[in-house]
């Protein structure tokens, strides 16, 4: 791999204004392709799969030491561990699923609420400042598991005609409308909802690191001559995104696994 | 460089919104292996210590309900020990004031009867000496009356019999005077 194909977003040498022609190059979709660290059998292994798998060490690390000599009174680490599992469980299972319902899917939801924040954070921690999630096969990975649970869940609760008039809104009341209702509601249920499910994920790590990278290669570019103020907007707003950036994370992560909880909680309710 | 990326970029032609498939594959993995981890291992071993840790604190309320309750029961019982002292102790002054009271009805009793004994006795002395005084009175009388008698009768009257006779006959008209007379 050669040096010029290294994965940053601007050159060191180059600041607007400047006597050797550089312009600013806007972030784009560019900034969301990288060339692979490795090549293994045709099978290009790229820093994005490296952080997913970092993401995934880290968190099954940092929970089996706060949990796998687990103690009645709790240490430290157990203590933050347990309030994060207490967290997704009581905040978001128990809330909508019920406890009794809710217990079975506590595995998933908890570990899928700490896969996609570690994900997420990656944005803005320094070297990787990368959103697994702004890659879409990671939301989609997620949110296919959520739809074939709910769809299979469905099946199982209320058999073939009662999975058919789930999807579908069934409601005798609304008349004349039924059948357009039922049209709209069998596209929205089986398709819109899976793809605005992982879409919403995507787009707002996708934004918000392309904000990042914006202003993050504002302020190298405009550090020349009379810009230098703008330079210094620039960084603070670089640092403001930063954290509202770790605000829109931790959001994202909670509002996945809530819609996640919420369709399954579709699929257990009876039909009216 | 950056050339070099938008060029990979319009060659490659790829919305973000299709999911290359290698990511896929690695998202699916790095997803699986974390929910693994979790369903199998950490939130069973988490989930029993939590079991454990309800159970401890559960216990501990149940001990110190135990000891309220004990605490109320013997409050209970010392409140009623305490109140039966003090019935006992009222009881026991009533006691003392009835005995009281009837000790001194009895002394005054007693005084009442001593006095009254007192006085009899004085009135019998009393009584005895009037009849003493009065049979030695009648006999000097009687001696003087006849003694005087026989001075102006110039008669001895020193014969016993009649002499009494006389003295007693003068007695009794003394006495039918003193009872006419009253």
């Amino acid at each position: 791999m050669s040096a010029d194909q290294t994965q940053l977003a601007f050159e060191w040498n180059c600041r607007i204004m400047s006597d050797n022609g550089c312009g600013f190059p806007a972030p784009g979709l560019h900034s969301f392709l990288f060339q692979p660290i490795a090549t293994v059998g045709g099978f290009e292994f790229n820093k994005v799969m490296l952080l997913a798998l970092i993401t995934t060490l880290l968190v099954v690390t940092f929970f089996t030491l706060a949990f796998s000599k687990a103690k009645v009174v709790p240490g430290k680490l157990q203590m933050v561990a347990e309030a994060g599992y207490d967290f997704v469980r009581r905040g978001i299972v128990y809330e909508t699923l019920g406890k009794k319902e809710g217990e079975k899917y506590v595995p998933l939801m908890v570990s899928m609420f700490f896969f996609i924040w570690i994900m997420n954070i990656w944005s803005v921690i320094p070297l990787a400042q990368f959103p697994v999630s702004s890659i879409i096969a990671y939301p989609i990975v997620l949110a296919a598991l959520v739809w074939v649970l709910w769809v299979s869940l469905t099946f199982k609760r209320h058999g073939f005609v009662g999975f058919f008039k789930n999807v579908t809104g069934y409601d005798k009341s609304l008349g004349a409308v039924l059948p357009l209702v039922m049209f709209i509601e069998f596209l929205s249920n089986l398709f819109v909802r899976p793809f605005t499910h992982a879409v919403r994920l995507f787009a707002n790590m996708f934004a918000g690191h392309l904000m990042l990278v914006m202003f993050t290669v504002a302020s190298w570019y405009l550090l020349n001559s009379w810009m230098i103020p703008a330079a210094g907007v620039s960084f603070v707003m670089t640092v403001v995104m930063i954290l509202f950036e770790l605000f829109v994370q931790a959001v994202q992560a909670y509002v996945f696994v809530l819609l996640a909880c919420s369709y399954i909680q579709g699929a257990l309710a009876e039909h009216h | 460089m950056i050339a070099n990326l938008v060029q990979l970029a319009a060659e490659e032609e790829q919305s973000p919104l299709v999911p290359p498939g290698p990511e896929l594959l690695v998202g699916t993995i790095a997803f699986a292996i974390v929910f693994f981890f979790f369903w199998k291992k950490l939130l069973p071993n988490i989930n029993k210590v939590l079991e454990e840790r309800r159970e401890a604190i559960e216990g501990g309320i149940e001990k110190a309900e135990a000891a309220q309750v004990e605490a109320q029961s013997v409050l209970e019982q010392y409140k009623a020990q305490l109140a039966e002292a003090r019935h006992e102790a009222a009881r026991l002054r009533q006691e003392a004031q009835e005995q009281g009271a009837t000790l001194i009805a009895e002394m005054r009793a007693e005084g009442q009867r001593q006095r009254e004994e007192i006085v009899a006795a004085g009135h019998a002395q009393i009584e005895a000496d009037r009849k003493a005084a009065s049979s030695a009175l009648r006999q000097d009388v009687g001696k003087l009356a006849t003694d005087l008698a026989g001075k102006l009768v110039g008669e001895s009257l020193e014969d016993h019999a009649r002499q009494s006779r006389v003295i007693d006959r003068f007695l009794d008209e003394l006495e039918e005077k003193a009872e006419a007379g009253r």
